[in-house]
Formats: C-alpha cells, structure tokens, sequence
C-alpha cells in the first residue's frame, strides 16, 4: 500500500509542470487584464514544435540534449509570438477576449496536429530528458522518489515560482502590470502605456504556455499526438482563478489535480472494480466543485479583467 | 528641488470642439500662495480649462505662462515637469495596492531594472506627508481607506511625484462635512508652500479657501475678483446668471397617520458587521425627515433594506401598516415605494437605455404603457417628452442614452420617473449630491411640493444644510441606530454636528 502511495506522490511533480507553467503564464496575462483562453492552443503548438525538433535530429532515435533544449526555446518563442498575435487581436483592435481565445485555441491545436501529420506521420516517440537523481538526497526513503528524482526541466519549472512571485511583487514591471489590470485608467495617468504593458504580459504568458506544450511532448508523453493537452490548457485557466492570482496558490492547485488524475491512474491500473469513465472525471469535477466554492475574493481580483481599455471611453 | 511657480497665467485662451466654443478668449492669473476658486455651474468650461493647462488639451488660440515665461505643453508628461499636478474628480488609485505601491507607479526615481526600490518610494511617502500633514498610513491598501482618506493619498502622490502647482477638479464633491473641513484646514497649510487651482460649485468652500475667484459661464469669464470682497450670494448669482434662493420648508408640522414604521431593525453591511443596530424610526404622511449622519453610519442600508434590496435579520418595517422587510423589490415598489437611490449611475438608470426607456423602467408591464406583450411606443414616447419638458431635463431628445447626461439631468430623470408613478412615500438619498446650484434648488423644490401633497419623505443626506432647510423632523443617525430625533426648531448646525460625532445628549 505505502509502495502504491508513494509511486502515486512521486507522479505528482513531474505531471504538475505543464499545468504548472501554463497557469503561471495564464496568471501574468490576467494580471494585465486579460484572459487568454487560447492557452491550449499555444500549448499544443508548443508541443509540437518541441517534440518536431529533437525528432529531426535524431530521427526518433539518440539525440544531443541540446537539440532537446533547442525544442524548449522554439515552443517559447513560438508561444510568445501567439502572444503577440493575441495582443494585436485583443489589445490593439480589442477584440471581444473570450471568443478570440477560443479562436486561438482552435486555430492552434488544429495547426499543430496538421502539422505534426504533415512532418511526422504517425506515433513517434523520441528519447525526451532524463530524471536526474539529485546526489543524497534521493536515497532518502520515500521523501527522494517524490521530491529528488525528476527530470531537470521540472526541477526549473517549480523554482520559477518564486521567480514569478519576485517579477509580480517587487519589481517595476510587476507592479505595472498589477495596475494595468486593475485599473488601467489609473496607470494611464500616471503615464504607464497599459497596452504596451498587457502585450508584453501576453508574450510572457504565451512564451510560458509553449513552454509548458514542450514539456509535456519532450519530457513527459516523449512523444506527440492530437490528444496530447487534452484540456490541460483549459484547466490551467481555471487554475488561476482558484489560485486567486497568486503563484504559490496556482502552485497548490496544479498538485491537487495532478493528485486527482495519478489517483485515478493508479485506481485504473490497479484493476480495482471501479467504473474507469468515472475515475477519469474525477479531477474534472474536482476543478468544478472547487471553483465553485471559491470565494469571489474582490480585493486580490484584477478588477478590469477582460475589458479593453480605450482612454476615450469612460466606463 | 527645482523653481518654484512664483506665477501662472493663462491668457485669452480659446478652444473650440465640433459645434461649441469650449473656451472663448478666458484669461486667468495665480500668484505665488494664492488660491484660486475656478467656479462655474456643470458644463461651464472649467474642466476643459484645467485640461488644456495639463496639455491634454491643445488650445487653438493662447498662451500659458509660467514665471512669465511662455510654455508650451503637448502631453501631461509636459506640464508634469513643469511642476504642475492635477488630482481628478474620480480617484486615479489602483485598489489592490498599498498605498506606497501606488505612489511608486509613478515614482521612476525607484524603477531599478529587476527591483523596485520600495524604501525609496516609502522614504518620500512619509517625508512628504509630514511636510504637509497629510496623515497616510504607506502601508494601508487603497479598498480600506475611507474616501477623505484616498484623496489624501492623491494628494501626496501628486505632491510626491513633484508638482509644485496642484490642481484640484472638485476636490471635496465625495467628502463628508468633516472632511471637507479638515481638507480645507489642509490646503491653507499647503498655500505656504504653493498655489492651488480648485475647481468647485460649492460656494462655502469657495469662501473658505480661495483668495481669488473667477466664475465661468458657458466658456467664458463672467467674473474675476477676490473672494472676501463678494457675499456667496453675489458669487452663486454672477455663477448661474440669475438669483438662486434654495426653497425652505416653512410648512407645519404633519399631523397624518405613520406611513413608514421601522422597529428594532438588525441589518448586517457588506462586509458582515452590523450595519443597522436595533434602529427605530418613525415617519408619517406629509412630512420630511431628514436622516443626517456621516456617510457610513448605515444609512445605506438602511434605505436598502426598507426597498428589499437587503436582507433584514430582524426587526420590522411597516409600510401603512404592512409588515414589508424582506419582501421583494417588486412588492415594495407595488406598495408605493419611491426610491432615489445613492448610486443615481448604477442604481437609478440603466445608463445605455434611452430616456424614454428609463421614464418608463418600473412600469414597463403596466397597461399604460403596453399592449398585450408589445410596449406601446407611441403612449410612451408621448409621456417621455412631457416629462422631460416639465422636469426641465435638458437633452437633445428621448431617444437619447440616459448614461450620456449630466449628473442633474440623470437625477431629473430619476425624479420624474419616481414621483409620476404617485408614490405613497419617497425615500431620496443623497438627491443633490454633486449637482450644481440650478439642480440642487429644482429638485429642493420638488420634495417640498411632494411633501405638500401629502406624501411623506425619507431624505438621507451628510448636507446640514439641505437638511436643514427641507426637513420638518430630523433623526441623528451613528453607528446604525438613531441618536436622537429633533424638531426643525430644536435643530442647529452646532447640536446636529455633536450628535453626529456621536456625542449622546442629557434627555
């Protein structure tokens, strides 16, 4: 029993770390003020390119780790110029957020598997990263299997958040982009440009989802398929929203549902007799019930989330 | 430190936007140490002044002088570094940031490329607010301060960022009595370090604080001169252009039966702590009671919960002798309820509907106005423009969006829906507030008409001095149940102030 406990905690830091990054990208967006819901979108194009380029090199077989690396930097700057694109749509012509997301999150997932048939063909794995057991620390009992033998891509994924924490709440940056999504207004006339600040939070948050795409198709499936996000992108947005806009809650709330789902793989694969569909909602139905318990904290919100702003027009 | 504005001027400054002349030939001076009242009733030039003095605005014909020498603005970052600051009407302060947070937005001295130099920008906070005694915790997120406090914010900030020269856009049409006068307590101190522009129709502060005024009437000056040579009354007549003498209620007392009846009333606030402690009132059939009280003291709610817009915990409010707390909206308004709400943008009008739409927004299934389940637009539309006519709503039709009129005419509106349904009672808070003089006398003259007709009214107002004029009784509120009721003889400006700082008398 402690053995299929502790293998089901050991699961939950690598599998939390798309979900980990593409909600923090998805929280320096809504900071700004606006809500990319085109998250999956981005992830899926990050996946692709990702896995598309240690899959050239290599043609499925070894490959230098710097291809690997190269695959990340790609999905960022592939992610940030979705950003971009989403800025240009939302900010600069200040389309309506929600139905330009679900655009973007189409156009995305879509592209990435024409592409990925066009380039690729059918399933192919590739080598992916290795876990890297850190010296001592991993032969602890227990406590190393579930903190200290993961991938290293993982490792600077979860020591980006307090990176994060510092960029919101200590820097100049952050602190425009908190005003810019609260009250633009305000910002505007203290001579903060608020659309220059919500394009550059895109990039970030774009540049965050790509990364969080390749990390799923280079570390973790090593491998890429239509189905690869399948919400994940989804639930990093309702992730924000239960994390009230705050790195370390995000952070607590991709473990819960990485909790739910290795619970219900592990139920799955234990042959227990439990209706597997219903397993499978499991995480979903959690992110609901959560959500809708959440409180509506008015004070951490940023207020004028998925409004554009138009220094013309008082609202 | 740089120079400071010894002299201001703007001369024969014109402006014209598509089919107004906005400014027409206004030329204005301030001194060193002076304050000067720019006054002029809503839609007289005054803000449109201030903005091409802060370079929002390009003037077409002109010049800004400063220290006699010329300027020339193309943005606010423009006139920002001259010395100049402006603190807006509506507060410019993000609510989910401290208060040194919010200073520090514009603070570029303490921008470090990956750090924000929060001791810098606190250093300056308290140094400047103890220069100029402005009491403001750095610390204090903006959503926990009082109004009176925000605006203390802004003016450190201003100050903070560098101005030398403040500009204030109505600075007290938010505050309570007391803060107002501790505000204009303020601004004497500061006029020993610089000179101040404020814009106001409020002529008690203009007495006050300024020590030149310059009236504006349709983009032009009509007066200039120094304030303690003219009476308020000279001031307000040279402001609209003819005599303005507020209605006073010299009716007698009413002898007709209770309408509104609240007893032992619990209400919570927002926020989950009492709002309404036990409170008791009584108002009868005919009469005015004004309900003065600083703001916050549970005078919302209180006026919420007798329209079942909240929940009451106990207590009872009766209505002609009908138990009416938690009742909906809907029944209340059936029972003869008329509200002039607080929030006259939010809760008063649905700013994108027309006019005619908000004249007609409680009685739009009513058979007056519809056949079957179609409005009658004709019935409507001829109700709209009598209305309009006969409320004095100045608007270029009733197809327009009620949200697009000034405060006065948003609030005849309002008015007129409210009193052509007959109400049998009027609950009215804050009617006047923000409103120029010409507004403030019609809409005084209204309530008292509505009151000689029988019907009882509830004004909740933090003006002692429309209270004091319309009221027949006024009730004491603080801290959510009623100090006192007085008659209209037994009041004074003195004793209501006592009871409203909560002050319990010998009875």
């Amino acid at each position: 029993m402690l053995d299929i406990i502790t293998n089901m905690l050991s699961m939950c830091i690598p599998f939390s770390v798309a979900l980990l990054l593409a909600s923090i990208g998805e929280m320096f967006n809504q900071r700004a003020g606006v809500f990319n819901l085109g998250c999956e979108g981005v992830m899926a194009m990050g996946a692709f390119i990702g896995m598309l380029i240690p899959f050239m090199a290599g043609g499925g077989g070894a490959v230098s780790e710097w291809y690997n690396l190269l695959g990340f930097v790609a999905a960022a700057v592939l992610g940030a110029l979705f950003g971009l694109f989403f800025g240009l749509v939302t900010v600069t012509f200040r389309a309506p957020q929600g139905i330009a997301g679900i655009g973007l999150q189409m156009f995305g997932v879509g592209t990435a598997g024409t592409l990925f048939r066009h380039f690729v063909g059918g399933t192919q794995s590739i080598p992916g990263i290795p876990d890297i057991d850190i010296p001592v620390l991993s032969r602890i009992p227990v406590i190393g299997d579930i903190f200290f033998s993961h991938n290293a891509a993982a490792y600077l994924a979860y020591l980006f958040i307090p990176v994060a924490w510092y960029i919101l709440f200590r820097t100049p940056w952050g602190l425009k982009v908190r005003a810019a999504g609260t009250s633009p207004r305000a910002a505007d006339s203290m001579g903060i440009n608020v659309s220059r600040v919500r394009y550059e939070a895109l990039m970030l948050g774009g540049a965050l989802a790509g990364l969080a795409g390749a990390y799923l198709s280079i570390a973790q499936a090593k491998m890429f398929s239509d189905t690869l996000i399948s919400g994940r992108g989804f639930i990093a947005v309702a992730l924000v929203y239960f994390g009230h806009w705050h790195p370390a809650q995000i952070m607590g709330g991709a473990l819960l549902f990485t909790l739910a789902q290795t619970f219900q793989t592990i139920v799955q694969s234990m042959g227990i007799s439990f209706p597997y569909e219903l397993a499978v909602m499991l995480p979903y139905i959690l992110v609901i019930v959560v959500l809708s318990f959440t409180s509506r904290n008015q004070i951490t919100a940023p207020t004028s989330l998925g409004k554009p702003f138009n220094r013309e027009i008082r609202t | 430190m740089e120079d400071k504005i010894r002299s201001l001027r703007m001369e024969h400054i014109s402006k014209r936007f598509p089919g107004v002349l906005a400014s027409d030939d206004i030329s204005i001076s301030v001194g060193e140490g002076e304050v000067l009242a720019l006054v002029g009733e809503n839609g007289a030039g005054k803000t449109t002044l201030m903005n091409i003095l802060m370079g929002l605005y390009q003037p077409d014909e002109g010049r800004i002088l400063i220290n006699d020498e010329e300027v020339r603005f193309r943005g606010p970052e423009d006139a920002f570094r001259a010395g100049l600051g402006m603190v807006h009407q509506t507060y410019m302060l993000v609510p989910n940031m401290t208060v040194t947070e919010n200073i520090a937005l514009g603070y570029k001295a303490a921008w470090k490329p990956f750090r924000l130099d929060m001791k810098a920008v606190r250093d300056r906070v308290v140094e400047i607010s103890s220069r100029y005694g402005l009491a403001v915790n750095p610390d204090a997120y903006i959503w926990q301060l009082s109004v009176g406090e925000q605006q203390k914010v802004e003016l450190v900030k201003t100050l903070c960022l560098g101005a030398r020269f403040l500009i204030l856009d109505e600075p007290t049409s938010a505050l309570t009595p007391q803060e107002v006068d501790e505000l204009i307590v303020l601004l004497h101190k500061m006029t020993e370090e610089l000179s101040i522009i404020f814009i106001s129709h409020k002529l008690q502060e203009v007495k006050a604080l300024s020590n030149k005024v310059t009236i504006l009437r349709h983009g032009k000056v009509v007066f200039s001169g120094n304030t303690d040579d003219y009476s308020s009354q000279e001031i307000a007549a040279k402001m609209t252009g003819h005599e303005i003498i507020l209605p006073k209620n010299s009716g007698s007392p009413s002898d007709g039966p209770v309408a509104l009846s609240i007893k032992d009333l619990v209400v919570m606030s927002d926020r989950k702590t009492v709002a309404l402690d036990h409170l008791s009132l009584d108002v009868r059939a005919g009469e005015i009671i004004g309900l003065a009280g600083v703001s916050g003291n549970g005078q919302r709610e209180l006026a919420e919960a007798i329209n079942g817009l909240r929940r009451t915990e106990s207590g009872s409010i009766s209505f002609f002798g009908k138990e009416i707390s938690n009742s909906t909206p809907h029944g209340i308004i059936e029972a003869g309820m008329g509200y002039i709400p607080e929030e006259r943008n939010v809760e008063g009008i649905v700013p994108s509907f027309s006019i005619r739409e908000n004249l007609i927004l409680k009685d739009s299934d009513s058979p007056q106005f519809s056949k079957g389940v179609f409005l009658d637009s004709r019935k409507i539309e001829s109700t709209a423009s009598s209305l309009v006519e006969r409320f004095d709503v100045r608007c270029p039709g009733t197809a327009t969006a009620a949200g697009s009129l000034s405060g006065g005419n948003i609030q005849k509106v309002i008015l007129a829906r409210e009193i052509e349904r007959r109400p049998k009672f009027l609950i009215a808070v804050y009617p006047t507030r923000g409103l120029d003089m010409g507004a403030v006398e019609f809409i005084h003259q209204k309530l008292l008409a509505i009151r000689d007709s029988g019907i009882g009214i509830l004004l909740i107002s933090e003006e002692l001095d429309e209270i004091m004029d319309l009221s027949d009784r006024i009730a004491v509120i603080y801290k959510g149940s009623i100090q006192r009721v007085l008659s209209k003889l037994e009041a004074t400006r003195e004793r209501l102030g006592i009871l409203m700082a909560g002050v319990r008398e010998e009875s």
